[in-house]
C-alpha cells in the first residue's frame, strides 16, 4: 500500500519538526504587498486576469439547475458589453448539479468544478466520501475540490489524512485534484504549512485555502504561507502545485492583493488559470463594476451586472 | 504659569459609522485643527458604505426612524458650544432636526393616498425614499445649512452622503461625533471635508446615487451638477442655505418631496 510508503512516514517526521512560521513576520509581508498602487492599463490588465482564474461558485441548498445554467452562461460571458472581459476559469457546483453545469458549460472551454468527499465538514464515512467523488467524475466533473479531514488532522493522525487524500485522487482518473484545507480550523499557520505538505505529498493537483463557509478564509497571510509552501515544494520536488484562494476574497482590491501575492512569492509564470484559481461567488461583479469604472469613468451601481 | 501644552484634535472623516482619515492622506487647517481633505476615493468609500446601509434604514418602520432623529436632536443638544457655530444657529439646527423627527411618520399620509380615478380601478399612491442622495452643504451657516438638508433626506428614509462647508467644517465633523454617540445606524449618514468642487463633482459623477441636493449657492457648481446629473440620471434640488429655523421648516414638503419617489399601483375593482 502507498499509505504506509516508508518515504512518506520519514518526510511526516520531518515536517513535524519544521522551524515556527513567523506570524508578524508573515502577516507584515502580506500586509506590504497589498498596499501596491495598481492603476489604469494595470488594473485592468489584472482584473482580465482574476476574472480568468475565478472558479465561479454556488454552493447553497437553494442551488436549482436553472440558477447554475444561469450561473454558466454568467461564466462564459461575464460582460456582454465589455467583450474583452475573459471567461472565468470554471464553475464550482455540488456533485448532484455538476451533470446540468457540464451540458450548460458545453464547448465553451469554461471547465465543470465539483466540491467532494461531505463538503464542508468532511465527517462523513472515508467510503461515503469515495462514493461522492466517484459520483462526481462520472458526471463529469473536471476538477475536485475535496476537503481534508480536519478531525484526523487536528488529532495529529497525518496518515490517516494522508491516506484519504491518495483514495480520493486513485478515483479522480483525469480530473484535477484541489485540497481544501479549510485553514480557519487548523488554528495556526504552522498547521496551515503542515497540511499544505501533507497534502502535496500525497498528490494535491491544487491546494485551496477554504471552503467558504468557515468563519474566516483566504486572509493574505494564509496565502503567503501556502504560497510559500508551494514554492518550498516546487524547488524540492520539481512539482509544480496550483493554489486556490478562496473564502473572503470579496472585492477587486482583496483578488489583486492576491495576484500581487502570487506574483512576488512564486513569479509570472504562475499567473495563469492553470496554476492560480480565486474561488469566490460575489467578486466577479465587484471586478466588472471596477473595470467599467477604469473604462467610463463613472462609478457604476450594482444593478449594472445581474447577480448570479 | 501655566504649562500645560493643549493636546489638540485631529479631526477625522465620518465613512460607514467609523472615524477614518481621509484616503489620500491630506489635510487641512481650521481654527488651528487638521482636518481631512477628503478625496474621490473617499467619496465612493461613502456612496459604498451608504449603498450598504440604505435597505436597513428604508425598511426600518417611520416610527423608529422617527426616534432614532429625536436622539439624534438629544445628542446634538447635548453636545454644548463647539467651535465655529453660535448658540442660536446650533439651538435652530437641535429644532429643525426635531421638527424632521416628527415628519417620519406624517410623509405617506400627506404625499401617498389613494387617487380618485374614473374607471374600476383602486388607484393609491405611496413615497418611497429616493436612496442614497448627495448633499453639498453651504459654507454659512456650516451647521444649520447641513441639517435643513439632512433632516429631510433622513426622515424620507433616505442615506446621506454629505459635502461639508469648505470655509467652516469643523461644526460639521463635530455634528459627527454627536451623531456617532446617537442611534444613527453605521453608513446612514457619511460626511466628508474638504474642496467643495471636487467632492461635489465626484458626487454628481457617481451611477449610484438617486439624487443631489445642492445648497451652496454656487451657480457655477450648480451647472455642473445639473450637468453631471442629467448624465447619470439623478434628482437634483438647488436651494439657498437655509438661514434660520423658519427657512429650514416652511418649505418641508418641498424638501421632502425632492428625495422621495412615488409609486403608484392600479388594482382592478368591481366588474
Amino acid at each position: 500500500m502507498r499509505f504506509t510508503d516508508p518515504s512518506v512516514v520519514a518526510w511526516q517526521g520531518v515536517i513535524r519538526r519544521l522551524p515556527h512560521v513567523d506570524r508578524v513576520g508573515v502577516e507584515e509581508r502580506a500586509a506590504q504587498l497589498g498596499k501596491r498602487s495598481i492603476k489604469t492599463t494595470a488594473k485592468q490588465q489584472g482584473i482580465r486576469l482574476a476574472v480568468s482564474m475565478l472558479d465561479l461558485t454556488t454552493l447553497e441548498g437553494a442551488d436549482t439547475a436553472g440558477k447554475v445554467r444561469h450561473l454558466c452562461a454568467k461564466g462564459v460571458c461575464p460582460a456582454p458589453t465589455m467583450p474583452e472581459i475573459p471567461s472565468v476559469a470554471a464553475i464550482c457546483v455540488y456533485p448532484s448539479l455538476v451533470a446540468t453545469a457540464k451540458e450548460a458549460l458545453h464547448g465553451t472551454g469554461v471547465k465543470t468544478a465539483s466540491v467532494a468527499t461531505g463538503f464542508p465538514a468532511g465527517q462523513v464515512s472515508l467510503d461515503a466520501k469515495l462514493r461522492d467523488t466517484e459520483d462526481a467524475v462520472a458526471a463529469g466533473a473536471d476538477e475536485i475540490d475535496m476537503v481534508i479531514s480536519r478531525e484526523a488532522f487536528l488529532a495529529g493522525d497525518d496518515t490517516r489524512v494522508q491516506q484519504e487524500i491518495l483514495a480520493v485522487k486513485e478515483r479522480t482518473g483525469d480530473a484535477h485534484l484541489k485540497v481544501i484545507l479549510e485553514t480557519a480550523e487548523l488554528g495556526s499557520y504552522d498547521h496551515v504549512r503542515h497540511a499544505s505538505l501533507l497534502a502535496m505529498e500525497a498528490g494535491a493537483d491544487f491546494i485551496k485555502t477554504s471552503t467558504g463557509k468557515a468563519a474566516s478564509g483566504a486572509t493574505p497571510g494564509v496565502c503567503l504561507v501556502m504560497l510559500e509552501a508551494i514554492r518550498d515544494y516546487a524547488e524540492r520536488t520539481g512539482r509544480i502545485v496550483g493554489f486556490k484562494a478562496a473564502g473572503g476574497v470579496s472585492t477587486s482590491k482583496a483578488a489583486l492583493h492576491r495576484l500581487v501575492l502570487v506574483k512576488e512569492t512564486l513569479g509570472d509564470e504562475w499567473l495563469t488559470s492553470e496554476r492560480v484559481r480565486i474561488g469566490a461567488s460575489s467578486v466577479l461583479n465587484d471586478l466588472l463594476l471596477q473595470y467599467a469604472k477604469t473604462e467610463t469613468g463613472r462609478y457604476g451601481r450594482a444593478e449594472d451586472f445581474s447577480k448570479e | 504659569m501655566n504649562t500645560r501644552l493643549q493636546v489638540r484634535k485631529t479631526y477625522k472623516l465620518w465613512i460607514g459609522g467609523a472615524f477614518v482619515r481621509s484616503e489620500s492622506g491630506r489635510y487641512d487647517e481650521a481654527h488651528g485643527f487638521n482636518f481631512p481633505r477628503a478625496s474621490r476615493k473617499d467619496v465612493r468609500d461613502a456612496v459604498q458604505a451608504a449603498r450598504k446601509a440604505a435597505g436597513p434604514w428604508a425598511a426600518r418602520t417611520a416610527y423608529n426612524r422617527g426616534q432614532i432623529l429625536y436622539r439624534a436632536a438629544e445628542a446634538l443638544e447635548s453636545r454644548g458650544d463647539g467651535i465655529g457655530v453660535t448658540r442660536e444657529e446650533r439651538e435652530a439646527a437641535v429644532d429643525v432636526l426635531l421638527h424632521y423627527a416628527g415628519w417620519t411618520d406624517k410623509i405617506a399620509p400627506v404625499l401617498g393616498g389613494v387617487n380618485p380615478v374614473a374607471a374600476p380601478f383602486l388607484s393609491f399612491s405611496v413615497p418611497e425614499p429616493t436612496g442614497v442622495v448627495g448633499i453639498v452643504a453651504p459654507d454659512e451657516p456650516a451647521l444649520l445649512g447641513l441639517i435643513a438638508e439632512l433632516g429631510p433626506a433622513l426622515a424620507g428614509g433616505n442615506v446621506c452622503v454629505s459635502v461639508l462647508s469648505e470655509n467652516n467644517p469643523l461644526p460639521g465633523l463635530d455634528l459627527a461625533e454627536a451623531l456617532g454617540v446617537s442611534d444613527v445606524p453605521a453608513g446612514v449618514v457619511n460626511l466628508l471635508s474638504g474642496r467643495r468642487r471636487e467632492l461635489a463633482g465626484a458626487l454628481g459623477a457617481h451611477r449610484d446615487l438617486g439624487a443631489i441636493v445642492d445648497a451652496a449657492g454656487d451657480r457655477e457648481l450648480s451647472a455642473e451638477l445639473d450637468r453631471l446629473a442629467a448624465e447619470t440620471i439623478k434628482r437634483v434640488r438647488h436651494g439657498d442655505p437655509a438661514t434660520s429655523y423658519e427657512d429650514a421648516t416652511t418649505d418641508a414638503l418641498e424638501r421632502l418631496n425632492a428625495v422621495t419617489e412615488l409609486k403608484t399601483a392600479w388594482h382592478p375593482v368591481g366588474a
